[in-house]
């Protein structure tokens, strides 16, 4: 099963949903990301089989500690992308395209097994990067309505539109389910419920990633998971507080 | 108080902005944005800056415009941006490595991945920054090509280290500068191919530009990150 999970690196990533398939007896999973700690949880609970992404961060930590294990295991495939390719490709998905045109990832090792095509026109020789069609999208966001329309408040919508776009389904988790949308203007209203499935209200859905404005990241909570990485007594806590209960 | 290390590397870093225009200059690290923001108020006025969360802040602190990551990604094909990028590994051409050290399947070491480099640097101008030159970082062949090097058509243009100031102008890496008090066998010793070029030292920053460098970085932020 092909999983896109929305956010960017440590920020408003569907983390009630992404420990919710930690609970779960899923498993060899393939999912799309702009990677940060939805990847890393998930690698620790050996979920991924493999991961399609241009990097996997926690933002104010550089390197995602339970990723690099997992990576320096052997056990999990990375199909690295540029971050542009990867967004090509949820675009070419949502749109029902064989791929779309693009310059990055040429003569570069991203390209992997991908193939190039020559424009009609003028012969330029481009990366043709084909569709990543998701089964499943899971985002968050910081409003919902119950018809599964949804609203971001924060600085940047990040890919979460294209992500549900791409996918045959798309769940919704957010900060709080409102009859109305009275915050912000009606151009945040960035997912339409002719893309969504579902929505789950998950007040502190993102934590310990951001969300603002509801609230920024717990870098202390980020720092623990961090660190317990390197302890498996460490981590054993961590995921019981964290994840289980 | 007396010229650092990392106030060299930061105007070396401005000095690799000259002749911008009006472009987006996205610098990683510590002495990159500190650098940026010189060149910004002082001989590049025109640079616009992001606040690492999609907004562009002027030299005054307004926003400016919205810059969202898609942005950032359409912008990139029309080379209106130069960016500074901290590579892992780096080879006489300037292919850069951002991903894994060892094989690619099962790395030794997994690091952030390629990022935005393939695209980077096959669009617009893409600069280095290296905090810690050795012969671990600039080595004889990258294990994986995240950002092109000029023998593969890649727009790389300056490579700024703790050492010294490099550039590809002749094909392959160069020394363009050393800061003072560095020699040409120390930056042998601490690259791993052979490489040659001007030892005439990196200029001192300014009077003016020393007083900028010290309101924007007041903590001393960039004498911790140059070792």
């Amino acid at each position: 099963m092909t999983i896109g999970i929305g956010g960017w690196g440590s920020r408003r990533k569907p983390m009630a949903l992404v420990k919710a398939i930690c609970r779960s007896d899923v498993k060899d999973l393939t999912v799309v990301s702009y990677g940060g700690p939805d990847v890393g949880l998930l690698c620790a609970f050996g979920k991924i089989r493999k991961l399609v992404s241009g990097f996997v961060t926690l933002d104010s930590i550089p390197l995602e500690p339970h990723f690099r294990n997992a990576r320096q295991k052997g056990a999990v495939e990375f199909e690295e992308l540029d971050e542009g390719m990867l967004q090509w490709g949820l675009y070419a998905a949502a749109n029902r395209l064989p791929f779309m045109p693009t310059r990055a990832g040429l003569r570069s090792d991203v390209l992997g097994g991908l193939e190039t095509v020559k424009s009609p026109y003028d012969g330029e020789e481009v990366v043709a990067m084909p569709p990543l069609r998701l089964d499943l999208a899971l985002v968050h966001m910081n409003r919902a309505d119950k018809r599964g329309n949804a609203q971001y408040l924060g600085p940047d919508l990040y890919f979460d539109d294209l992500f549900c776009m791409a996918a045959d389904e798309a769940f919704v988790s957010c900060e709080r389910v409102v009859d109305s949308f009275d915050e912000g203007s009606f151009h945040t209203l960035r997912i339409s419920r002719l893309y969504t499935t579902g929505v789950v209200e998950a007040p502190r859905g993102a934590h310990f990633t951001s969300c603002v404005p509801d609230y920024d990241r717990d870098e202390e909570c980020q720092t623990n998971y961090a660190k317990a990485a390197a302890d498996p007594d460490a981590w054993k806590a961590f995921a019981d507080a964290y994840v289980t209960s | 108080m007396p010229t650092s290390r990392a106030d060299h590397c930061v105007v070396a870093c401005k000095d690799a902005l000259a002749g911008s225009g009006e472009i987006l200059v996205s610098p990683f690290g510590i002495v990159p944005p500190i650098a940026a923001r010189l060149a910004r108020a002082s001989s590049e006025p025109d640079i616009v800056l992001t606040d690492g969360e999609a907004r562009a802040i002027d030299g005054d602190g307004n926003v400016e415009s919205w810059l969202p990551f898609r942005f950032i990604f359409d912008l990139l094909s029309s080379g209106k941006r130069h960016v500074f990028m901290m590579p892992v590994q780096i080879d006489r051409f300037g292919n850069m490595n951002l991903s894994a050290i060892g094989p690619h399947d099962h790395p030794k070491v997994q690091m952030i991945g390629s990022r935005g480099a393939p695209g980077n640097t096959i669009s617009h101008k893409t600069s280095y920054w290296v905090p810690r030159h050795t012969a671990r970082a600039f080595v004889e062949q990258v294990d994986f090509v995240s950002g092109l090097g000029v023998d593969r058509g890649g727009l790389v243009h300056h490579v700024i280290t703790n050492l010294g100031v490099f550039d590809f102008d002749g094909g392959t890496m160069r020394v363009r500068s050393l800061h003072p008090g560095v020699t040409m066998d120390e930056v042998r010793e601490n690259t791993g191919f052979a490489i040659d070029g001007d030892e005439t030292p990196t200029r001192e920053p300014t009077d003016d530009e020393r007083e900028l460098i010290a309101k924007l970085d007041p903590n001393d932020a960039r004498n911790r990150e140059v070792s």
